[in-house]
Order: C-alpha cells, then sequence, then structure tokens
C-alpha cells in the first residue's frame, strides 16, 4: 500500500482583505518531495505558504501527516538589521523558547556550515548569503522534516545562490526532508523539483517538472514573451535525463 | 550616609532603574521609545487631579495613563489619521489639562518628581510591580527576540504576537508608573529611553546590550541621587537622573560603536 501523503490540500481558498487571492486549490505532496511553487507576481505563492503554515485563516483543509515538524525561510526578513543581535542570540532565542538543547544550535550550524566566529557576528554585518545560511540553520532548529521556503536567493548574487541551492539539496539527500520551495528561477525549479505547482489566474496545474515547465503552460501561466521561456526550453531539451 | 527613612526609597528607585533599563533595551529594539515615552506624559492630568482631591496620586496618574490610551486608539480610528498624530494631539492636551489641573504648589512635583519617604506598603506595592517587569522581560526575553527580528518568523515558531505585544505594552505602562513617584510626569520615560541608547552603542550582542542598559541605568539613579541630595539640593530626582544619563550618552559617543552596520 503506498503511503498516505504527507501534506492533503483541500479546496483551499484564501482571500486578504476582501481579495481572493487562492481559490479550491487541491493538491497533496508526498514524504521525501521537493515541490517547487511557481507563478507570476500577485499569483499567491507566499500566501499559500503561509497558509500551510497556519499564519492566515483559510476555508478549505489543509493536513499535515502526525509528527510534521515544519521548519520555515521567509522571502524577506524585513528586520531591523541595526538590533545589538549576532547569529547566535536569534538560534538561542529559538533553542530557548522550543527548550531545545544548547547542542541543538551547534549542530544547527553545522548542518548549513555555519562557522562558529559567525555564530557570533552581528547581524547587520554579515553578507546576504550568510545571512541565509543563519535563516536556514534557525529554520533547521527543532528537527524539522518538512522545510518551506519562499525565494530563499532572491536578494543573492549568482554564487551565493548557487551555494544556498547545493545546500538544500546536500540537506535533502542527507536528511531526507519534504522541500516545498517557492521560486522564481524556473531552471533552478527544473533542476531540484520533483514536482511542480504552478499558480496562475487560470487553473493551477500540478506535476513533475517536464509536464508543468512546458513552453504552453508557462506562457498560459506568466503570459510572457516566448523568449523568456526559450532559454529554459533550450535547457529542458539538452537535458537527457528525465525528472519525475 | 543616607538616612535611615530614605532606604525604601532608594532601595526602590534603583530597582526600578533595573526595570527601566530592561524595558527600555526592547522598546528601542521595538522603535517604539519616544511614542512610549508619550506615555508617561498622559498620567500628569489624574497626577494633578489626585493632588487637588488628595487622592494616591499614583492611582491618579494610572487611571489618567490608561484612559489616554484608549483615547488615542480611539481617535485614530476615529480621525483616520496616524498613530502618531494622535500621540501628538493627546499629549499636548494631557499636558495642558494636567497642568491646569494640579495645584500650583504641587506642579513641579507632578512635572519632574518628587524624593520622599515611602511607607512600607508602597514601598513593597513598588517592589512587586519592579519584580512583576523584570521577571516578565526575563521569561518572555526569547519571544521578544523573536517578535522583534521577525514577526512572521516568531508566528511560524509558535510566538503569539498580539499577546505578546499587549503584555509588553502593559509591562512598559507599568514601569512609568513605578517611575512616575520619583522622575514626575515628564521625565518618567527618561529613565527607559536614555540607558538603552548607552547600552546600543557600547554593545553587540543581546546580553550585553541588556547589562550594559541597566548598568547605565542604575548608574545614573545612585549618581542623581547623590546630585539632588548632597550636591543641588533643590533639584528633583526626575531632573538630576535624567542628567547624568544624558551626561553618560555623552561619553558613550567617545567609544567606538559596536555592532553597528559595516
Amino acid at each position: 500500500m503506498p503511503d498516505k501523503p504527507l501534506l492533503s490540500v483541500h479546496h483551499l481558498t484564501v482571500s486578504l482583505d476582501d481579495r481572493l487571492i487562492l481559490q479550491d486549490l487541491s493538491f497533496e505532496v508526498n514524504r521525501g518531495a521537493t515541490l517547487a511553487i511557481i507563478g507570476p507576481n500577485g499569483s499567491g505563492k507566499t500566501v499559500l505558504l503561509k497558509a500551510l503554515l497556519g499564519l492566515i485563516p483559510y476555508e478549505g483543509s489543509i493536513f499535515w501527516s502526525p509528527g510534521t515538524r515544519l521548519g520555515y525561510v521567509p522571502q524577506k526578513i524585513a528586520a531591523d538589521r541595526q538590533m545589538p543581535l549576532v547569529v547566535r542570540d536569534l538560534l538561542e532565542a529559538k533553542a530557548r523558547f522550543l527548550a531545545l538543547p544548547r547542542s541543538a544550535i551547534d549542530r544547527a550550524a553545522e548542518e548549513v556550515a555555519l562557522p562558529p566566529d559567525l555564530l557570533n557576528a552581528g547581524i547587520g554585518v554579515i553578507s546576504g548569503g550568510q545571512f541565509q545560511k543563519a535563516l536556514i540553520a534557525y529554520a533547521l532548529l527543532g528537527d524539522p522534516n518538512v522545510l518551506l521556503f519562499d525565494e530563499p536567493t532572491a536578494s543573492l548574487d549568482e554564487m551565493e545562490e548557487e551555494r544556498v541551492y547545493e545546500l538544500l539539496e546536500e540537506l535533502q539527500k542527507k536528511q531526507g526532508l519534504t522541500i516545498l520551495i517557492v521560486s522564481h528561477d524556473l531552471s533552478v525549479v527544473y533542476r531540484s523539483a520533483n514536482m511542480v505547482l504552478c499558480l496562475s489566474k487560470g487553473k493551477p496545474c500540478i506535476g513533475p517538472p517536464r509536464e508543468i515547465l512546458t513552453p504552453e503552460r508557462l506562457e498560459e501561466a506568466y503570459a510572457m514573451p516566448h523568449k523568456f521561456y526559450q532559454h529554459l526550453h533550450l535547457q529542458l531539451e539538452s537535458d537527457p535525463e528525465s525528472k519525475d | 550616609m543616607i538616612h535611615p527613612d530614605l532606604i525604601y526609597s532608594v532601595t526602590l528607585a534603583l530597582m526600578f532603574a533595573v526595570a527601566a533599563g530592561l524595558v527600555g533595551s526592547f522598546a528601542l529594539m521595538k522603535r517604539m521609545l519616544l511614542a512610549g515615552d508619550v506615555i508617561s506624559h498622559l498620567a500628569l492630568p489624574g497626577l494633578g487631579l489626585a493632588f487637588l482631591m488628595g487622592w494616591n496620586p499614583l492611582l491618579g496618574g494610572a487611571c489618567s495613563l490608561f484612559a489616554g490610551t484608549i483615547l488615542i486608539a480611539e481617535l485614530q480610528k476615529k480621525s483616520g489619521l496616524s498613530a502618531d498624530a494622535m500621540i501628538g494631539v493627546v499629549f499636548a492636551g494631557a499636558l495642558a489639562v494636567g497642568a491646569a489641573l494640579t495645584p500650583q504648589e504641587d506642579l513641579v512635583d507632578a512635572l519632574f518628581g518628587k524624593f520622599q519617604q515611602l511607607s512600607f506598603p508602597t514601598f513593597t506595592a513598588g517592589m512587586v510591580a519592579v519584580a512583576t517587569i523584570i521577571a516578565f522581560i526575563f521569561y518572555f526575553r526569547e519571544q521578544l527576540v523573536l517578535s522583534l527580528f521577525s514577526s512572521e518568523l516568531a508566528a511560524a515558531t509558535g510566538v503569539k504576537l498580539d499577546r505578546l505585544n499587549l503584555w509588553f505594552l502593559l509591562v512598559f505602562s507599568l514601569t512609568v508608573l513605578v517611575g512616575l513617584r520619583f522622575m514626575g510626569a515628564l521625565l518618567a520615560g527618561s529613565l527607559i529611553m536614555v540607558p538603552s541608547t548607552i547600552g546600543r552603542r557600547l554593545s553587540r550582542n543581546l546580553s550585553g546590550f541588556l547589562l550594559t542598559s541597566v548598568l547605565a541605568s542604575v548608574t545614573a539613579v545612585a549618581m542623581g541621587f547623590v546630585l539632588s541630595l548632597y550636591v543641588l539640593r533643590r533639584m528633583s530626582l526626575g531632573p538630576s537622573t535624567t542628567i547624568i544619563a544624558a551626561v553618560l550618552f555623552g561619553l558613550s559617543l567617545l567609544c567606538k560603536p559596536r555592532g553597528a552596520r559595516r
């Protein structure tokens, strides 16, 4: 008998300030999957993550299988980087709040290869990539088995972006995590996801990257000019391995 | 030597300094120092009325503080103007009404605080309030840090933000109330504001920040006592403490800031 899905979403509808953001969305995610959530701006990707985290009110049902522990890396932290906080303060705050042992902090830092001197660096002085690593370490505290990422590399340069994605892939391989990731970068989606959920004004669709990341579907979802996806299309053509 | 009758006052004032340093540190991170300070001015009409009618000044202060806070929230809803605009209006109004209500001979005391002997019950009530404030900060320290860093991340971690913010506001008001007696309605917020700026300049992590703020606050009160008791006897405790705190801040400028941006 196949495993029950880790996450079942049925008829999810979310309205914010009387504006309908998500309507009648249903999908399932299996344990160990990497689900990429794509779609044009304003299609409700971040809202979906927040609903899944239980941060905003919604209609319909969201069911996480028992024993699920969520870790979350938000899109942008509007944090005041002038605050007198070092990375360790932040990790310690979560560890203490969840009554985790101190060793959990060092373990989380180790998992994302955050060097010890960076733990004692102010959050205002570290680079964007290091800050993102610190946030991933924060998400890993409490031993989650599902990670939700909202555009984890939005403000990073290419090198830093690459490192963050390598880290995610490594974490998933090592710990068998289930990952839900919102991303704008379709080549990354193609590379790391095995399921894609495309939110758009029309009907949302879900499936393996090869089925969803087709020029026709993308044009329909994004209403974008042909040459924008041509690059991706060529990439897909040149990649002989199919991803399911 | 401090007169034995003043032991209660001195002890409570020093403990208040600890509480104000802690609360101020979080108020600074919340960027609500100035808005928070205005809360203390809202106590003035109540203080004035209490002086006029012979009630307990703290009770009067507490009532008008509470009423003023609600008034700001209501006016904001009704007028559609921003919170800081309404705080400005209510603050100016409260100061004027307070000044008009307070008997002339009590006005300076109400505005700038009075150094006085405390009865044992008043001392005990004050100590309970201060202990509550300090315990709150220590118990909720992690949740406060998370909520200040990112409210969204805090909520995802399980912090109940609405409740936390409300409690922080209540603790902030309680701190102001305890300070009213020593520091007066105009300066009760100064020990919440100034020491935390010193702590911020001289520290780069949270523990250092809290510790430095508390030390600066306690030093300001201790030296303020000496100043108003032995040096400038006509000066109230509010101004003397605030002057010391401001001087300490000035001195902190001589040190290189730590933990600020590159």
